[in-house]
């Protein structure tokens, strides 16, 4: 039947089309810059592209006249440091505590509504008590971006725990499970994908808050220079950071995407989200 | 039947995106400057710029803006920055912002300005703290935490320089004003700098001292009011009407009677402080009371000295942009046609036509 529902684009059309929006988008960007820059040589808020690619090759390839560093991968992979440490930590948390609240009753009923109400707390909101608790150092930053995912991802693991079916704990414990088996060998690899679910989905706030605290007090980080350089209005630099944190995000969630399709084949049947 | 209506869907959404673009396209973001009537000026909260708060509230500026036939605009905004990023992007026709900022953000990028009114200077409104030391000589390899890139940067660099070292004897921690109070409550902070309110704040809590402040380099850190060059060309009323309600309403903000203390209370609870804290953060601000002192203060050969200090302060810091080839790439002007840097890219202008005027009582 034809109608716009049953409508699937060809292999060549879907490419067409996924890239229609980003040409677009480049089109108008060239069309106001020029613009700007025909009113005003100076313009930096719209640089041209060719001093956007200058600013690329400053930071990524010249080392910087005041630290002799390349500061763009300086930046990156103290960003990245910071970001895999805290989705590290917040993943095992998550994991952890949302077996437990998800599959034992007796800690749901003491603990739930407990991580409930924390993973409601705005984390901007406590950051003075943060600082005071956790220094202005590398600690803080990473526990900004647990505090802020972490209780999300708790709870999501809750849900997933116990969406499973009854019939299944009941089958493994009288084939002789203890609470422990149970847990290992029936919800954990049921919860496992669900986890790598859970972090995709966490991982754009977590960029959220690692800018925010690289934002609030750091010496190096792509947030850091985002927000130092805005000082100036430094488009040329300002917008490169913005798509290769954009780029990199993407690329996480295409490889943990991957890594669940791998891992857990049983998981990812008929779906492809 | 199915087919046309799909094909229709398919000949709007493409008919949108096409109005979309050439809309986009069309809607030019610049305006030439030419006469014009209304005008916006964009302020942001600090001591020195108070009194545009004040002015609004109190029909002053729209009274002078009435009286020379045009409407004047004053819109607050919560981030510094962002005000001054916004001026410079065309979106305001002034805006309040120091001389070192007017610099490197609208100067350095290509928006001609002129400093139509000198305001203060910091008179040790900004500071540098220590923790546990009392002597600037014991920052020395420290870790300071300020806002990088701004005038506390730059007075860090002044104090360095003061004694003989340079800022790779510190190590610079780049600190959001909005959270420097609470980053000083933290322990492995240990040396800030930074401005009022912030700086007496910090300066509350215990084994804390203020080991140098801008008193110590007075009429370097200057709060100006900064309009659009070609817009006050085509505009000389816009730039009387801000002048002559300006020295208005520092007449009545320094009268000792009622009226003068109502102003400075309404000025206090707009800056989040009592009226106790506000004339404690003014004692440490040089307000130029009237514009015949404005005037002298511009025409001094000190400012011509400060601006080239705040040039290579710029220049060495990569704020006058990757184009800039010295210290003397934007040309600054000065009254009497003095100029410093480059003539032919001349970006910021310090005029004192429109301060003399109100100074010889010709608005």
């Amino acid at each position: 039947m034809k109608r716009l529902i049953n409508l699937r684009p060809q292999r060549a059309t879907a490419i067409t089309l996924a890239l229609l929006p980003f040409v677009l988008v480049l089109l108008a960007y060239v069309s106001f810059s020029s613009e700007r820059l025909a009113a005003n040589p100076n313009d930096k808020l719209l640089p041209a592209v060719t001093s956007i690619g200058a600013a690329i090759e400053r930071m990524a390839l010249v080392p910087s006249k005041r630290s002799g560093e390349l500061l763009w991968w300086v930046d990156t992979a103290a960003s990245l440091r910071r970001l895999t440490t805290a989705v590290a930590i917040s993943a095992a948390i998550g994991l952890v505590v949302g077996i437990t609240l998800g599959a034992l009753p007796l800690f749901s009923a003491g603990l739930s509504p407990f991580v409930a109400s924390v993973s409601m707390i705005p984390p901007m909101a406590v950051l003075p008590i943060l600082f005071i608790v956790f220094g202005l150092g590398e600690l803080s930053k990473v526990v900004l971006i647990v505090f802020g995912i972490a209780p999300v991802i708790a709870r999501d693991i809750q849900g997933r725990v116990r969406e499973i079916p009854r019939e299944l704990i009941v089958k493994a414990q009288t084939l002789g499970a203890s609470t422990w088996l149970v847990i290992l060998r029936v919800v954990l690899p049921l919860a496992l994908p669900r986890l790598i679910d859970a972090v995709r989905l966490s991982l754009g706030a977590a960029w959220l808050f690692l800018i925010a605290a690289e934002a609030i007090a750091a010496t190096d980080g792509l947030g850091y220079r985002i927000f130092l350089v805005r000082r100036y209005l430094a488009m040329d630099v300002i917008l490169p950071y913005v798509l290769w944190i954009t780029l990199l995000a993407y690329t996480m969630d295409r490889v943990l995407r991957f890594v669940s399709r791998k891992a857990f084949p049983w998981h990812n049947m008929g779906a492809s989200v | 039947m199915m087919r046309s209506v799909a094909r229709l869907t398919r000949r709007t959404v493409l008919l949108a995106v096409l109005c979309a673009v050439v809309s986009l396209a069309l809607s030019s973001p610049l305006a030439a400057a030419e006469a014009k009537q209304k005008f916006k000026i964009a302020w942001t909260i600090y001591v020195g710029w108070m009194p545009w708060d004040y002015g609004e509230n109190a029909g002053i500026i729209k009274k002078w803006a009435d009286k020379y036939g045009i409407e004047i605009e004053v819109v607050q905004l919560n981030d510094y920055v962002e005000s001054i990023n916004q001026y410079t992007a065309g979106g305001f026709d002034g805006c309040v912002m120091t001389n070192m900022d007017a610099l490197t953000i609208p100067a350095a990028g290509g928006v001609d300005s002129t400093a139509l009114i000198v305001g203060d200077f910091s008179n040790g409104n900004d500071g540098i703290i220590l923790k546990d030391k009392a002597d600037l000589a014991a920052i020395k390899g420290q870790s300071v935490n300020l806002v990088e890139l701004s005038v506390s940067h730059y007075l860090l660099a002044r104090a360095l320089e003061g004694m003989g070292a340079s800022e790779k004897d510190v190590k610079v921690v780049n600190t959001s004003d909005a959270d420097i109070v609470s980053a000083a409550a933290s322990a492995d902070v240990s040396a800030i700098v930074t401005w009022n309110p912030q700086l007496s704040e910090i300066m509350k809590t215990p084994k804390t001292h203020k080991v140098f402040d801008s008193g110590k380099i007075p009429g370097e850190i200057i709060d100006l009011m900064v309009v659009n060059s070609a817009t006050l060309a085509a505009n000389p009323a816009f730039g009387k009407a801000l002048v002559g309600a300006w020295y208005e309403i520092l007449a009545v903000m320094k009268q000792q009677d009622e009226a003068g203390k109502t102003a400075r209370t309404a000025m206090a609870k707009a800056s989040g402080t009592d009226l106790a804290g506000f004339e404690s953060q003014l004692s440490t601000t040089r307000m130029f009371w009237t514009a015949a002192e404005a005037v002298t203060f511009v025409q001094s050969p000190d400012l011509q000295k400060t601006m080239a200090h705040v040039s290579k302060f710029s220049f060495d810091h990569g704020l006058l942009g990757e184009g800039a080839s010295s210290a003397d790439f934007i040309g600054v002007a000065f009254p009497g046609g003095v100029v410093a840097g480059d003539k032919t890219n001349l970006k910021l202008r310090y005029d004192d036509t429109y301060m003399k005027m109100a100074a010889d009582h010709k608005l």
